[in-house]
This record gives C-alpha cells, structure tokens and sequence, in this order.
C-alpha cells in the first residue's frame, strides 16, 4: 500500500493462505499495521489516535443513549431528564457523550494546526488534508445537530440562528431555509430529521477517516523536519523509519491514557462546565435566552459570522458592486464558510519550498500569530457584540484571513528558509543517542 | 467513433447519449422524492391562520402568539410609543419600506403604514395603538425581548438588533423592519392571523 518499500505480508499457515488467495484481508492488516512511520515524529502526531479514540467514545454512547431518547417536541426534554436520571448509569453515559465532543474538538484543532505548522497540507498530501477538512466540516454539522437533540432553549434558539445562516443566501434562501427544516419555523420535523442525521454523520465520517488514513499511507507521514523518507531501497527507508506497531502504537496509547487522565476528570468532576445552563430549560419558541452562545468549539467561526456589520468597508463594498444582493447578513455567512474554505486551500495558497515551518524564520512567527487570533477569535465569539467586541472580532477575522490569503502566498517569495537536514536518519541522530534510539539512560556506576 | 471522425454522428453514439440522458432524467426522478420528502408536509401546510382573543390586551402591554410556529407580538402602545414612533423621518431608517403584508406594493414605513387600524377604524392614514407583527429578528431569527433596546421598541439579545415602538430595525445588524402578516378584525376582541 505505502510507497516506501518495505516487506509486505506473507501468508506462512495453509489457512493464511487459503483466506489470502480469496480475500487478502490479512494483508490489508498487516500492511497497515506495520507501515513504515518516520522514526522523528514528535508528541504532536499522536491527535490522530486521540481523534480515533473519540470518534469510537462518540459512535458507542451515542448508540446507547439512542436506546432511551426520544425525538419529540414534548417528549424529548423529558427523556434526556429520563436518561440523566432514571437509567441506569445513563447520566456518566451522557456525559461522557456530551463532553466527548469537546474532546473531539480540543484533538481535532490541534491535529489541524500540528498540520498548518509542518506543511503536512503540502504536496503530495494535499487529498489527506481535503479530506481532513470533509471531516471536520461533517464533525460541525453532526456536533451541531446533536446539540439541538436534548430540546433545550439553547438547542431551539441556537437553530434558529444556523438554519437562519441559510435563509441569508439571496434568492434561494428563504425556500432553502423552510426545506431544511421542514416547516417556516424549528419544530418537529427539525428535530426529527437532525436525530436522522446525528446518527447517520458519524458512520461517514468514519469512512472518510479511513480514506484519510489511506491517503497518507499512501504518501508516508509527514515528520517534524518536513524532509521525505528515503525510498531508494528497504534499507535506506529502514533508517527513516520503524514500523507503526509496536513503537508508535505504544507511544499514542501512553499519550492517550495521559489525555484521558484530564478527559474522565472534568467528565468526572465538572461535566457541565463546558455546556450552558440555558440548555436545561425546556425549550421555548416565545422567548430567546437572553445570550445566546454556541458551544466552545463554533466561538471562532462564530465570531467571523458576527464581525462584519453593515457599517464595514468591505460590506459596504461588496453591497454595492453586488448591487445590494449581498447585504451584511450573507456577507457574514459567506466569511464563515470562506473561513473554512481558505484553510481548506492552504496546500495551493502555501507557496514556500519549505515544508516544515521548523526551518521557517518568518513563518513561525506569522504562525504563532494565527494560533492566538484563533485564541482571541474563540474569547470574542462568547462576547455579547457591543462595546470594543466588535472590532477586535473585526481584526481577528481579517488576520485570519490575511494570513492563507496574504501571508502564505508571499512568504514563499519573501523568506529565506534555512536548509532542512538531509534525512531523517541524520536530523533524529543530531537530536537522540543513536545507541539507546533515543532514550536516556542513567549514567552507569562507574565510567 | 467519435463526433470527430463521424461529424454526422453514429448510430451507436445516438444510442450512448441517448443512455446516458435516460440515464440522468430516471436518477432525478428517483432523487426528487428524497428531496421533498424535507419540504413542509400537509399538516404543517394546513396550520395558515389562527384567530386570536385579543380582549385581554390593555394598553401598554403585549400578547405574544405563535403563529405557524413562530411568535406574533400584538401590542396595544401608549401614546408616547406612538409619537416617538410617529417623530422618526421615514427617509433615515435602514428599511424605509413597511414591510406590511397587508398593504399593496412597496409602502413607505411610516407609524400609519405600521400599525393595524383599530377594529372598524380607518383603513389608512390614521395611527392605530394597535401594533401586530412578527415575533422573529430578521437578523438571524432570535425572538426580540419588548420595551427595550435604544429606542423604547424591541431588543435582539443574539446579535443586538434594536427596534423602535413601530418595530422598525433602527440600529444593529438586522437588516428589516420586523414584518406584518397579514391581519385582520374578525370582531371586537378578536384578530384573525393569516
């Protein structure tokens, strides 16, 4: 499967065999199961076990708490109250579900910037990073129809808000809108179609993850220098790399226990410190909360949305060559999405030689930049817009911007890259003992 | 075989595009009905208008009814929610249309072109206390909170939308005034919805 050369799988028992001529299933395991991983990778590549990890908590507890939900307008308040109460070990069950989106996101945006940073988006991986992005555009719709789910104010409101998102668009909206849900306002048939699809979402996403898989098996790992595996002969790859089980499986496993350490502790300890108490009250179409926020993980792309009123140049621009099609309402929409999508572009926008932003100079810090205007864009989106909010939303959403659009293209021509190691093999022997392969051993009793 | 070589077109490449449109027309037709099946059913449809008991609404206060889902404000104002909303130049306001649903074409948004004329009053050019009009910020459809924001009007809590006593959009990033729907006295305490 990989391109790096390596042994592939030999069916050794007659029973191998007879499955291998048939199916080569085994094969397939195999192949995967020991695919040659560069031997550099640093603790920034164990997300991807955490995501893994997440997407199985979310599917497991999600078919469980589905056991006893019901998704009714009357009903479906009382039966999460069923659940929390009443089943048997349902409340941690839900919990678990609930703060695992979190979790979900918290790994997910760090395995997106861990790409953003060693140009893991870069060629010839651009198809990984796509369909990365797939991924976390279908974790946003599943994350976001499961919190309409439990029926509390802040699931009706917060509806209201992102299928009005689609009634911006000119034109087609307002019909578009009304077919989503399936009524000219949030109601049974809303609530029942996003059940459909909560539970449908996650089996796609799961395909996709194999294809994501797939696609940088295919390539080889990216790795913190950003320089290939050699792959002249098996030997010459043998020195860049170790096989994915058991070394990197054991070390993702380590990373995973430390991280659910912090996971099961506020599942534990503070489970509702992430959501809103507004979500415990039964849901009320006659009265909105009276601030109305998304869940942590939307705050950035929230902010976007609301940054651009209609007193802002490039609206106001847009207004006008648009001859007014595109008002302040679509103009935010579109600079959520847009949001996404420049990010999406980043393998095309990027125009450095470089891979790794390890021999950067400029881009490390224009990428520290980007990784605290997420930090500030995530702080404003859970302010109310009033006040300086506003603007620092505004100059938030234009760094981001700025910088696939701007900052990535020109770089490339600006910097000077230093020269990245030669290989692999000679980057992690400047870093490791080559003798204990990178561990440190105590000094002995006597030298 | 192809169009190049054959200008006129072989029979074999007739039956290929022939196919292949078929083709296409029959997956439409197989996709059409899973689309529709999301567009608002029969029941849904039928629920078009409601009347409503308005007898109990004194001035100063409002009744709040859900209409199609969605809450309808029926307001009977004070006359300083009147005049404040009478003393605003139509010309200034970001929506300077009445957005009544009752009114033909394009009215301009003035209190009288606003509000609902009391039950056998004049149909138009007088100011009516009455003011009825849709629940949901046009913004992103959050329900206002009444006789507040900076105008005396309506308040959006999601994305600060200000409204005044006439519920036009005066300040935030609403882009409407709040709409009209159609409306109509069926006796003295009671408004028909729809």
């Amino acid at each position: 499967m990989a391109g790096i050369p390596h042994d592939h799988y030999e069916p050794k028992t007659g029973g191998e065999r007879w499955l291998h001529s048939r199916l080569p299933v085994l094969g397939l395991l195999y192949d995967t199961l020991f695919i040659p991983t560069p031997k550099n990778l640093n603790w920034m590549w164990i997300w991807g076990i955490v995501l893994v990890f997440a997407l199985v908590l979310q599917i497991a507890t999600g078919v469980v708490l589905v056991m006893h939900y019901t998704p009714h307008v009357d009903l479906a308040f009382a039966s999460i109250e069923h659940i929390m109460r009443d089943v048997n070990g349902g409340h941690m069950i839900r919990y678990f579900h609930m703060n695992g989106a979190s979790l979900f996101f918290f790994a997910v945006y760090i395995h997106i910037f861990r790409g953003l940073y060693y140009g893991s988006y870069k060629t010839p991986r651009e198809v990984t990073w796509i369909v990365g992005m797939l991924i976390y555009i279908l974790m946003m719709a599943t994350g976001f129809m499961g919190y309409v789910l439990p029926w509390g104010q802040m699931s009706f409101h917060g509806t209201a808000v992102i299928t009005g998102l689609f009634g911006a668009i000119p034109f087609v909206g307002d019909a578009l809108q009304t077919w989503l849900l399936g009524a000219s306002a949030v109601g049974q048939p809303a609530l029942n179609r996003f059940f459909s699809l909560h539970y449908l979402l996650p089996f796609i996403i799961a395909g996709l993850v194999m294809v994501h898989v797939w696609a940088f098996h295919s390539t080889g790992n990216n790795n913190p220098t950003g320089v290939e595996v050699r792959r002249g002969s098996k030997e010459e790859a043998a020195k860049d790399t170790l096989p994915f089980w058991p070394y990197f499986v054991i070390k993702d496993l380590f990373a995973l226990a430390i991280i659910l350490v912090g996971f099961v502790a506020v599942v534990g300890f503070m489970p509702n410190y992430l959501g809103h108490p507004d979500n415990y009250v039964p849901a009320n179409p006659l009265a909105t909360p009276s601030h109305i926020v998304p869940e942590w993980y939307f705050l950035p792309f929230y902010a976007i949305l609301r940054a651009f009123t209609a007193d802002v140049w490039v609206v106001i621009f847009a207004n006008w060559i648009s001859f007014g099609i595109i008002d302040a309402k679509f103009f935010g929409v579109l600079a959520m999405f847009g949001a996404i999508i420049v990010m999406a572009l980043a393998p095309w926008l990027d125009t450095s030689s470089v891979r790794s932003g390890r021999y950067r100079p400029m881009f490390k810090w224009w990428f520290a930049l980007l990784v605290v205007d997420f930090i500030v864009l995530m702080w404003v989106g859970a302010q109310p817009a009033e006040g300086i909010y506003p603007y620092i939303a505004l100059i938030g959403a234009a760094y981001w911007f700025g910088y696939f659009l701007v900052v990535l293209p020109l770089l490339g021509v600006f910097e000077k890259p230093l020269t990245p190691p030669a290989t692999i093999e000679e980057d992690f022997a400047a870093h490791y003992n080559a003798q204990t392969g990178g561990t440190h051993t105590l000094a002995g009793p006597a030298e | 075989m192809s169009d190049a070589d054959h200008p006129a077109g072989t029979r074999r490449d007739f039956i290929f595009y022939a196919t292949a449109g078929a083709g296409a027309v029959v997956t439409g037709a197989a996709v059409w009905p899973l689309v529709n099946q999301m567009n608002p059913s029969a029941d849904v449809r039928a629920l078009s208008s409601i009347r409503v008991d308005v007898s109990g609404v004194t001035e100063g206060t409002q009744l709040t009814v859900l209409f199609q889902g969605k809450p309808v404000f029926i307001r009977y104002r004070t006359p300083d929610e009147i005049e404040a909303a009478q003393s605003v130049d139509v010309s200034s306001l970001s929506d300077p249309l009445a957005e009544n649903a009752n009114l033909e074409g394009e009215a301009p948004a003035t209190d009288a072109n606003r509000s609902m004329p009391p039950f056998g009053g004049e149909a138009e050019g007088e100011t009516s206390p009455w003011l009825v009009m849709s629940g949901v910020c046009t913004h992103l459809g959050c329900v206002p909170l009444g006789e507040s924001g900076n105008f005396g009007g309506w308040f959006c809590p999601c994305h600060g939308s200000h409204y005044d006593t006439a519920g036009r959009i005066r300040q935030g990033p609403a882009p409407r005034n709040l709409p009209i729907p159609v409306a109509s006295w069926v006796d003295e305490t009671t408004i028909q919805l729809g």
